[in-house]
């Protein structure tokens, strides 16, 4: 026979710390931008700590595969020899490593907005583009890991930096630069996309015609004038050519000056769109 | 502003529509300060609609509605300050500690690093959380997941606090901590809306309730009276021979006072009361009369027969499950 039954044992004494947490009176004013900011980016590094080293083997493994192919497969047909090839390739391959994982900014700000912790955000007080910024901010971290990761490769494959440790520093800074803001287009398409998948799958579409219509991987001039044209405007061989430059020590002011542009246009473009898609999103 | 005696939520008309969906369609609501409120309702019945729009997540597409006295719309800065919904669904960061999800949300409401923690370390005690406190949340099972997202909207107190199916799917021990912290919540003054899908849930804890359907309000009162309405118990006999049934059926209407449904298994009876002693009686009497019953139950009715109180109709897709069968 079965008979309705609750489990009322478990109805016990009040709990005293429940008790406790619920009769704290503390109510503080609102969080400034900047400390929101500080608290997205140190979600951002805590997830990234979590996840350890598979975080370093994420970033590096698809350089370091294309650095050791290409240097060793078509550095000889591309340059004459391996080791003069490595010279030109390796400040490209370096934003290939830092562009790449740009897309993972809009794969996690996707995650949160599907995964209901978006729901919880937008009911409290700080200043809600926050998250966007400081996990923007966070993924620099991931940058600085993979830089240092995919240079350390190319030193001991045995690449030389003319530039010394002084070029190599500002190219990096310069790449930094670079990869945020170009994080700011998949940030936006992470805010419209209606799951991770779909940002992962959609981003590979702009990546690789980005990376590949460069001139990270040769030199253009032997290329038909169309592609040519196509390849010295794309940001991504601006950097790559700012970056050469300054690890080899003959960066030009309007090299730089190029990619600072094309960093400021992207986000000029993208940062106030994908904070207005994310503000604007599913209230309705 | 509000005084104690403002409704915690007042609504007029109130709707959405999803496409061609009504998922909210005209509800009129008055919840008073100080109580625990169930909203009852099968799958797709509006319930989690009517909550967002409620905690400011959702616009609402007709109709009004005020929480502690300030309108969602016009003023829903002042609604979150009060406010704290629990979702259906989990919403902490899983790839965050339990500690980890509690500080980054108080950092957002603006304490001081550590305050956070310290906060955090509070609600980890009260939501017996403290052992997995350093483990990340994806790796909670329901239970656990469910307390940490409750203690993620304390953070700070509210006033008046959402909680959407706070137990569908959980375990009879995880559900029952969860309704003892309901209890405790609402014996320190927090108001509570839930929104279930078991009767017996909505009996336990609410002193009001509310039957929404389709968008629609169609019952609405105290426990007592929907209680009343429905009657909160069912006794099902199963007979050895089905020609004893018309017998049977007479001796248990005149036992109980109460109508005996002739259900379509030829051998079925059921009657709607909760009086289990004035049962316990009428079986012996049957016996006495040589009516031989081969199994019985007691139980509180489901969702379903609610509905059908209701209605007069089955609620459709509804998934309630009998949890007094497992008792
Ligand atoms: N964002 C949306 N877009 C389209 N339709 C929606 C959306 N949200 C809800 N609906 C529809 O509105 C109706 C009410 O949904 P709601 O989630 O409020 O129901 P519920 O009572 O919470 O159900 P459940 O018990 O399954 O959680 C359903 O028919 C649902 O399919
Ligand atoms: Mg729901």
């Amino acid at each position: 026979m079965t008979v309705t039954s609750e489990a009322t044992a478990a109805q016990g004494a009040p709990n005293d710390a429940l008790r406790k947490a619920l009769t704290s009176q503390i109510r503080p004013s609102r969080p400034n931008p900047l400390t929101a900011v500080r608290v997205s980016a140190w979600r951002t590094m805590r997830k990234m700590k979590h996840y350890g080293v598979a975080v370093l083997f994420d970033v590096t493994l698809m350089p370091i595969v294309f650095l050791l192919t290409f240097t060793y497969l078509f550095g000889g047909a591309f340059a004459g020899s391996t080791k003069e090839y490595l010279q030109y390739f390796l400040p490209g391959v370096l934003v290939q490593t830092v562009v790449m994982p740009t897309v993972y900014t809009g794969t996690a700000l996707n995650m949160d907005i599907t995964r209901g912790i978006y729901d919880r955000f937008r009911t409290l007080p700080f200043w809600q583009p926050a998250t966007i910024v400081g996990s923007l901010l966070g993924d620099i971290v991931r940058y600085v890991l993979a830089l240092t990761t995919t240079m350390a490769v190319g030193l001991a494959l045995g690449f030389r930096p003319d530039g010394g440790v002084g070029g190599v520093l500002s190219a990096m800074l310069l790449l930094l630069v670079f990869a945020v803001s170009v994080s700011w287009i998949f940030a936006a398409l992470g805010v419209v996309a209606k799951a991770p998948e779909t940002v992962s799958g959609t981003s590979m579409l702009v990546m690789f015609p980005l990376v590949f219509t460069s001139n990270i991987f040769v030199k253009p001039d032997t290329m038909p004038g169309w592609m040519e044209a196509i390849v010295n405007v794309n940001p991504v061989s601006n950097a790559a050519t700012a970056a050469r430059g300054l690890i080899h020590g003959d960066a030009s002011g309007s090299d730089i000056g190029w990619v600072l542009l094309a960093c400021a246009i992207i986000t000029v473009i993208f940062a106030p769109l994908t904070m207005y898609l994310y503000r604007a999103k599913s209230r309705s | 502003m509000s005084s104690p005696s403002t409704p915690a939520v007042e609504t007029a008309g109130l709707a959405k529509v999803f496409g061609e969906t009504r998922a909210v369609d005209g509800v009129d609501l008055v919840i008073p300060q100080g109580v625990v409120y169930g909203v009852l309702g099968p799958n797709g019945a509006g319930k989690t609609t009517t909550i967002r729009m409620l905690s400011t997540l959702l616009t609402p597409d007709g109709g009004t509605a005020r929480v502690l006295g300030h309108d969602v719309v016009k003023e829903a800065e002042a609604v979150r300050s009060r406010v704290s919904l629990t979702g259906q669904f989990a919403s902490v960061d899983e790839d965050l500690t339990a500690a980890e999800n509690l500080e980054l949300l108080a950092r957002l409401l603006g304490f001081s690093r550590t305050q956070a923690a310290d906060r955090a370390e509070e609600l980890l005690a009260a939501f017996d959380l403290e052992k997995a406190a350093g483990r990340q949340s994806k790796t909670f099972s329901g239970g656990m997941r469910r307390r940490l997202d409750i203690a993620a909207s304390l953070v700070i107190t509210p006033d008046l606090l959402f909680l959407d199916e706070p137990t569908t799917g959980l375990d009879p021990r995880s559900r029952n901590q969860v309704w003892d912290s309901v209890r405790a919540m609402v014996a320190l003054g927090t108001t509570i809306l839930l929104t279930t899908q078991y009767l017996d849930e909505a009996d336990q804890l609410a002193d009001r309730i509310a039957v929404i359907d389709h968008g629609k309000v169609i019952a609405e009162g105290t426990t007592g009276e929907l209680k009343s309405s429905v009657g909160t118990g069912a006794l099902h006999v199963r007979l050895v021979k089905a020609e004893t049934r018309p017998e049977a059926s007479r001796m248990l209407t005149r036992l109980l006072s109460a109508p005996v449904f002739q259900e379509s298994d030829p051998f079925a009876l059921s009657v709607r009361t909760d009086d289990s002693e004035r049962i316990a009686g009428a079986l012996g009497e049957l016996a006495r009369a040589g009516i031989a019953v081969s199994d019985f139950a007691f139980g509180r009715p489901s969702l379903d027969e609610v509905f059908l109180a209701l209605t007069g109709r089955p609620a459709e897709d509804t998934t309630a499950d009998q949890e007094e069968d497992a008792a």
